[in-house]
């Protein structure tokens, strides 16, 4: 295949799985954002998930004050802010046109589709209102499970297959670290216990984010506990969003492409490497040398098989 | 419109009396409740919008991409006019070719005296590097469109031939599409030809020509400019229904005169590159150096043998409008047949009798420059204002080889469905044409342009001009009793 076909094609994996994240993480941030103050919360939702997308420094330049609509519009819409859902999608738009030949029909459409959606939406007024905006939130994870689905049941499996689930999955796991760094953006009031109700809301968030609140008790029978939330979206291979379930597919999906390269590289056997250090991991380890740190250093391993990918494929 | 013209529709006639092949649609017309033709207006453009089928429009600010308006009702042609249309076209597109490879070679018609030499060799489009070189099976246009016009029930017109890189063939497939989708019943009344066999017979054309290295197994690829490029989504379709890579220039590169493409799993080897993308953007070595849309290299390997370019290049040099004029005379030098399909009649310019009665008659005349295209550069006489009509004069004037004038026609006029009901509209027709190492090939039919507005004669997509599908049906009702009134 084409080396620009495959990088565009893991791109568009990778911008269409950010675009859902988005929308998920604003909505839990919601959720946050709703508490009665009663419960305590000192009102970082908004900054947490700034820094969770990575999108916090635009912010900041941008000079609008942090709260809860700036913050959306940002994340959504905002044309100066390149990570926002709004520019996601047409990054996905554009690399989808560049490779429709690669595409199904199905797959297509449901960009397309969502493009035209936003572009509708663009066109009726400036700031959408609170119900649109939920709308929009909804079509937004609607096409990216449309898409998903479209890609799983149609394309054949070959390097685009492949390509396209290796930039889905680095994408996802990415996506997954970011998510459990929230936690530790968002600030406990210092009065409050870890532990207390505010804790225990702020990780039910989270689990609700990504909607695995009903797989968190199928696992665990038990209420929440922050470790085990970690340890769901970390070390459990049945979850599906977990680090250790998105390595186990890069991995095998890499080796798809290198069987059918008949050639093993440099990116298998990182990707191999970090799937073997999480197999090996435990959630004490990662409490003992904290969550925080433990995500970071994921997320840069993480972007090293990123780099390593495009080196290995010339993209 | 201007009342010296009389005009022909082609589904009334010129006397009112629906003409055979459209009895039947005819008929459902009359049967039909205009509330369903505009709920199948509105899902052809539902249609239309999902699947992406646009053009991108330079420097239109707020959508790059639009929508080619597209009419519902079909454009019918019986399948006696569409033999006579096909002869005719495979015999021009064999002319085209013989002559683009003598003006390369041997220039026995500049010998002859048929065509002026001055007129080929200062022709903008054609290309030095090419002389004396021969192309495989010295087919140089191995896909042509050839623009069509009637203006009444005894033939067709040529309007202009397209060798260098025509478009459009991928609203013809996709008109088709949409019109079964939205009138299965209109099929199941009609024996319509099929087209959806264009595409492979566009591949068997461009593998005829492949090197003969490639041994019956050519690697092929379609060349595009890229994704802001106009026609884009026909040449993504394109490669999509040939089962070919597409690429772009950066895609490319050449080592030893031999043209490879990027892979994830290195280079690989190409035979044959159908470009659409023009002479002077294929290789900065030998055109514009300022050009990032082609390979650097890319005519070494050409020149080699080592790759296939479809169409080749220089080809351009035919499709000048001032060739135009010399068309039927080319046909009856190298083929020694009378030209089967006619020319309109034209006035060149740069002959001081033609000039002349061209500035007495610009109210009346459609001029063209002899390098334009797209609709752009052109004066339509009896529309234009009194300050163009002088603006034209001038040029004419400064430049008089750059223009050619051609009577304005009376199109002949189809029926087209409007939100306020049916109405006629101008049309022309642009059929595809494939000329391979084994022979010729037209799918029946091909694109119909229409002019949406009402009376305008400019039927071009960048000046909002729409498409209809165009049918060729078997010539049922022969035998039948003459048509009464309808």
């Amino acid at each position: 295949m084409l080396s620009r076909t495959a990088d565009n094609l893991y791109w568009l994996a990778r911008y269409m799985e950010r675009a859902d994240f988005l929308a998920r993480a604003i909505q839990a941030s919601r959720r946050l954002a709703a508490l009665p103050k009663a419960y305590g919360g000192e009102e970082t939702e908004w900054e947490s998930v700034l820094l969770s997308s990575g999108a916090a420094l635009a912010f900041d330049a941008s000079g609008r004050p942090v709260d809860e609509a700036n913050v959306i519009e940002f994340l959504t819409f905002a044309p100066e802010n390149p990570g926002s859902i709004r520019n996601c999608l047409e990054q996905a738009r554009a690399n989808a046109r560049a490779v429709r030949t690669a595409l199904t029909i199905e797959m297509w459409e449901s960009i397309n589709d969502a493009y035209l959606e936003m572009r509708a939406l663009e066109s009726r007024g400036v700031v959408p209102c609170a119900q649109e905006l939920a709308r929009f939130l909804e079509v937004i994870k609607q096409t990216s499970l449309t898409y998903d689905g479209g890609a799983y049941r149609t394309m054949l499996r070959n390097d685009a297959y492949w390509f396209s689930r290796v930039g889905l999955f680095i994408e996802r796991a990415d996506n997954t670290a970011r998510l459990l760094d929230v936690k530790y953006h968002v600030l406990l009031p210092e009065k409050e216990i870890v532990g207390g109700s505010l804790d225990y809301f702020q990780w039910s968030a989270i689990l609700r984010a990504v909607s695995a609140h009903t797989a968190y008790h199928w696992v665990y029978r038990t209420s929440m506990k922050p470790w085990l939330v970690a340890d769901l979206l970390i070390l459990r291979p049945e979850m599906p969003r977990s680090l250790i379930s998105c390595y186990e597919s890069i991995v095998r999906n890499l080796d798809n492409l290198a069987r059918a390269h008949g050639r093993q590289g440099v990116s298998q056997r990182h990707a191999r490497g970090v799937y073997g250090k999480l197999e090996k991991l435990s959630m004490e380890n990662v409490f003992q040398g904290g969550l925080h740190e433990f995500v970071q250093s994921f997320i840069t391993e993480n972007n090293r098989l990123a780099t390593l990918i495009s080196e290995q494929y010339l993209f | 419109m201007d009342s010296r013209i009389t005009q022909f529709d082609e589904l009334a006639g010129a006397d009112g009396r629906t003409r055979a092949p459209y009895r039947k649609l005819s008929q459902w017309l009359a049967e039909t409740p205009p509330e369903l033709l505009a709920s199948r207006r509105e899902q052809a453009e539902l249609l239309f919008r999902r699947i992406g089928i646009t053009f991108a429009v330079y420097g239109a600010q707020e959508a790059t991409e639009r929508l080619i308006p597209f009419d519902i009702l079909p454009r019918i042609l019986a399948r006696s006019e569409w033999a006579t249309l096909e002869k005719g076209l495979i015999q021009r597109v064999a002319a085209l070719n013989a002559f683009l490879a003598d003006i390369y070679g041997a220039g026995e018609i500049l010998r002859a005296g048929i065509v002026p030499a001055d007129l080929v060799y200062r022709n903008p489009a054609y290309c030095p590097e090419m002389a004396g070189r021969r192309v495989p099976y010295d087919i140089f246009v191995h896909i042509a469109g050839v623009d069509i016009v009637r203006t009444d029930d005894q033939g067709f017109f040529v309007l202009e031939d397209n060798a260098r890189t025509p478009s459009g063939v991928s609203y013809m497939l996709e008109n088709r599409e949409v019109m079964m989708r939205l009138f299965p019943e209109l099929f199941a009344l009609h024996r319509v030809a099929p087209i959806e066999n264009y595409p492979d017979e566009l591949l068997a054309t461009l593998r005829s020509v492949a090197p003969p290295r490639a041994n019956g197994d050519p690697t092929i690829v379609l060349m595009t400019p890229g994704q802001y490029n106009s026609a884009f989504y026909e040449h993504s379709f394109l490669a999509d229904k040939l089962g070919v890579e597409l690429v772009e220039g950066r895609d490319l590169f050449v080592r030893d005169d031999v043209v490879y493409m990027r892979t994830t799993e290195g280079p690989r080897r190409v035979d044959v590159i159908y470009r659409r993308i023009d002479d002077d953007f294929l290789d900065p070595l030998c055109f514009r150096p300022d050009s990032a849309l082609g390979v650097a290299g890319l005519m070494g390997a050409y020149h080699a043998g080592n790759v296939t370019l479809a169409n080749a290049v220089g080809a351009g040099a035919a499709d000048d409008k001032a060739m135009y004029t010399y068309m039927p005379d080319i046909i009856r030098f190298y083929l020694g047949e009378a030209p089967l399909l006619q020319n309109v009649p034209t006035f060149r310019c740069r002959e001081s009798e033609a000039l002349a009665y061209v500035l007495d008659h610009l109210d009346e005349l459609v001029v063209k420059e002899v390098n334009g295209s797209g609709g752009y550069g052109m004066l339509v006489g009896p529309h234009a204002a009194k300050a163009q009509i002088e603006e034209f004069r001038a040029k004419l004037k400064a430049h008089p080889q750059n223009f050619i004038a051609q009577p304005t026609l009376a199109l002949s006029t189809c029926p087209i469905a409007l939100a306020s009901g049916v109405a006629p509209r101008h049309v022309d027709l642009r059929p595809f044409v494939l000329q391979g190492a084994n022979g010729a090939r037209v799918v029946p039919g091909g694109l119909t342009r229409v002019a949406m507005t009402e009376k305008s004669l400019v039927v071009n997509s960048s000046q909002g001009g729409g498409t209809k599908d165009t049918w060729v049906i078997d010539d049922a009702w022969v035998g039948e009793e003459p048509m009464g009134q309808a």
